[in-house]
């Protein structure tokens, strides 16, 4: 089996009053076999309707999909055997402690917190300290390494994280992409959605996705080298000025805030076109001009994948 | 089935932890059985009489003695004329008029017959019925007292007469709380399994812990099971403190059926109350909408179960209404058993009934509980 996770024009509509919103529009992509993929997307991309189809826990209106050789639809007893599901939202037992949380996602699998001990050490470690703590007086990042460690404990196959970085302080995101990168190493198939573009960087593939369409599937680094143009980033001391002065430069294709700086496309790509440029600028009296030729990045690729 | 084991003790863990739910489980029914029998009582008491006596005799000092001796009159005053006495009415001071002739005792002598007039404020239907009627039972147990002092009866009577001695079976003393202490436990046991089962349900869907329990290989009846059993129990246990603890040792009840038939159909009617309250679950998203779906059933089943009112004396919509509620059946089966002593010939009809309940709220829930969406 080469493939963990397939999916094949994967369609899905919600019903909102007398409108129908169409959730997912045919997506088809594949995860590899012990491959740590991303979805990436704004919020309401359809990220999470794709994850609970691939859960089991809501049927597609279209298409088909199997997880670890298993169909959503026929054989989705079998596939709740063998996923881990981290849902966006923290969902364990507020009033359970650390423990009790864990050892009754055991039970329901039928196993035991020892028998898998192996596999959540490096992370239950961090919290055991905390056994006897109710889930719900945890930190955000204890939480969360909760949940994982419930999601683990019958060692899933495959591993669904939906947003599991969202609303977590940039240490604990560090350390939580370390972690899978461990999870990883030990053959489990991890896929993970976010809405960090700088989080794409540390997945293998990615796919990004946008109002339930696939724009692009490929590794990362692909992605950022497929950038059609060249891309500037420019700063002065004048930012917000800067930005409308840029737009109203003739040959600026697109100019957007990022960052500190803006980053730029020019129309017609010819060799005088940063002196031309900078030769505007200065007659709109803008000081400390930096202009400098950069690599696109994931996020650059989205907003030129958008247009 | 070691699943159902490990749900359980989860579920009981959380119940017992709750410390704010754990009081309303045990506590308020108790309380409630205290104090709602002694205010739901029938029994008119305190009716204000006004009493205006144009005559002043002896007959008139006798009757009005023997009206406020009898224990539910209160005089409010005496008045000279009907006007003034009526004034007391629209005051709210008096609920009854009682206005006297002048040569009451002389007509009565001479003539054998007098008349005495009763003016009865009727806003408040019950009292006043009640009171009027109260007054006119008194005025003729007066007038065959005042009959017995004069003549000495005939050896032979000259008409023949039917007079009516009643004698109350069940209840001899009519104690209004022997007829409402099990209808109130009844509602209360209905209360806390309908409203527990559908709050505790829905709270895993608002929490989004069902999800996480929906991606793991667990059985849909599995869950059910886990979910239900433990309010099972919590009602069975809270009907056990209130039939002996409240209802035996404080109004000293002494239940005259069969125990066992009375658990036993207690057993069938938490099946149908547990799926009702599961059946809410299914359809409410949010505890908010769950408390209120829940309120207006339990609201209509209080008072179209006969438990203040006779179903009997309903209209015919209202008597649908109140046999489409499974709580009459109970109610009626609480008095029938704990009162009456009846045998489970007298109430096989409503085990029929009360399993057909069971079994159409139970299906229909799970029906509509779906694991997959």
């Amino acid at each position: 089996m080469d493939y963990s996770v397939e999916v094949k024009n994967i369609k899905k509509t919600y019903q909102a009053g007398k409108e129908i919103v169409t959730a997912l529009h045919g997506i088809s992509f594949d995860v590899k076999q012990g491959e740590l993929f991303g979805l990436i997307g704004p919020d309401g991309a359809g990220k999470t309707s794709l994850f609970r189809i691939l859960t089991t826990v809501l049927l597609p209106d279209g298409g088909s999909a199997t997880v670890n050789g298993f169909d959503v639809v026929k054989d989705y007893k079998k596939i709740r055997n063998c996923v881990g599901y981290m849902p966006g939202k923290f969902s364990l037992y507020q009033d359970l402690t650390v423990e009790e949380n864990l050892s009754f996602f055991a039970t329901l699998f039928n196993t035991t917190i020892e028998e898998n001990y192996e596999l959540i050490k490096d992370i239950y470690v961090q919290i055991e300290p905390f056994k006897t703590r109710r889930a719900g007086k945890l930190s955000g990042g204890m939480k969360q390494k909760l949940a994982l460690s419930c999601a683990l404990i019958h060692k899933p196959a495959v591993l669904f994280l939906d947003e599991p970085t969202t609303g977590v302080d940039p240490v604990s995101r560090k350390e939580f992409w370390e972690m899978l990168k461990r999870l990883k190493q030990q053959g489990i198939t991890i896929v993970v959605s976010t809405p960090y573009m700088d989080e794409a960087t540390l997945c293998d593939r990615i796919a990004l996705i946008q109002q339930g369409k696939i724009l692009s599937i490929d590794k990362p680094e692909k992605i950022t080298k497929s950038f059609p143009h060249q891309l500037y980033a420019i700063k002065s001391a004048e930012i917000y000025q800067l930005l409308k002065d840029v737009n109203a430069f003739e040959n600026s294709l697109s100019c957007y805030a990022f960052g500190e700086y803006l980053h730029l496309i020019f129309k017609e790509e010819h060799d005088n076109r940063e002196t031309d440029l900078l030769k505007f600028l200065k007659m709109r009296d803008h000081s400390d001009i930096e202009l400098k030729p950069i690599d696109a990045s994931i996020e650059d690729c989205f907003i030129e994948l958008l247009k | 089935m070691r699943t159902v084991y490990f749900i359980l003790r989860k579920e009981f863990k959380q119940i017992f932890r709750n410390k704010a739910l754990l009081p309303l489980i045990f506590v308020a029914p108790i309380i409630q059985l205290l104090i709602l029998p002694l205010a739901a009582d029938y029994e008119v008491k305190n009716i204000n009489l006004a009493v205006v006596d144009h005559d002043k005799s002896s007959y008139t000092q006798k009757l009005i003695s023997k009206i406020t001796s009898s224990g539910y009159f209160r005089l409010s005053g005496y008045f000279n004329s009907y006007d003034e006495a009526f004034h007391q009415i629209e005051k709210d001071e008096a609920d009854l008029i009682l206005e006297l002739p002048s040569n009451f005792e002389k007509k009565l002598i001479r003539e054998n017959h007098e008349q005495v007039f009763i003016a009865v404020n009727a806003i408040n239907g019950t009292k006043a019925g009640l009171g009027g009627s109260y007054l006119v039972q008194v005025l003729a147990d007066f007038n065959s007292q005042i009959r017995l002092d004069w003549i000495q009866p005939p050896r032979f009577r000259e008409q023949a007469q039917i007079e009516i001695t009643s004698s109350n079976w069940f209840n001899p003393l009519m104690n209004f709380r022997y007829f409402m202490v099990p209808g109130i436990l009844a509602i209360l046991v209905t209360m806390i399994g309908s409203y527990m089962t559908a709050l505790n349900i829905v709270k895993e869907k608002e929490i989004g812990t069902i999800e996480q329990i929906n991606v793991t290989p667990i059985r849909k009846h599995h869950f059910i099971l886990g979910k239900l059993i433990p309010f099972w129990v919590l009602g069975m246990f809270v009907f056990s403190i209130g039939l002996f603890g409240v209802s035996f040792l404080i109004y000293g009840i002494v239940p005259q059926g069969n125990l066992f038939l009375l658990y036993g159909f207690l057993a069938i009617y938490l099946v149908a109350v547990l799926g009702f309250g599961l059946l809410i679950s299914t359809y409410c998203d949010t505890q908010q909408q769950a408390m209120s779906v829940a309120f207006f059933f339990v609201m209509i089943f209080m008072l179209m179960s006969g438990l203040f009112t006779s179903v009997d004396s309903m209209p015919m919509w209202a008597k649908v209404i109140s046999q489409l509620s499974p709580v009459t059946y109970f109610i009626e089966v609480m008095r029938m058993i704990v009162l009456k002593g009846s045998d489970f010939n007298d109430i096989k009809f409503h085990f029929v009934i009360i399993g057909g309940f069971a079994i159409l709220l139970m299906s229909w829930a799970i029906l509509n509980y779906r694991k997959t969406t």
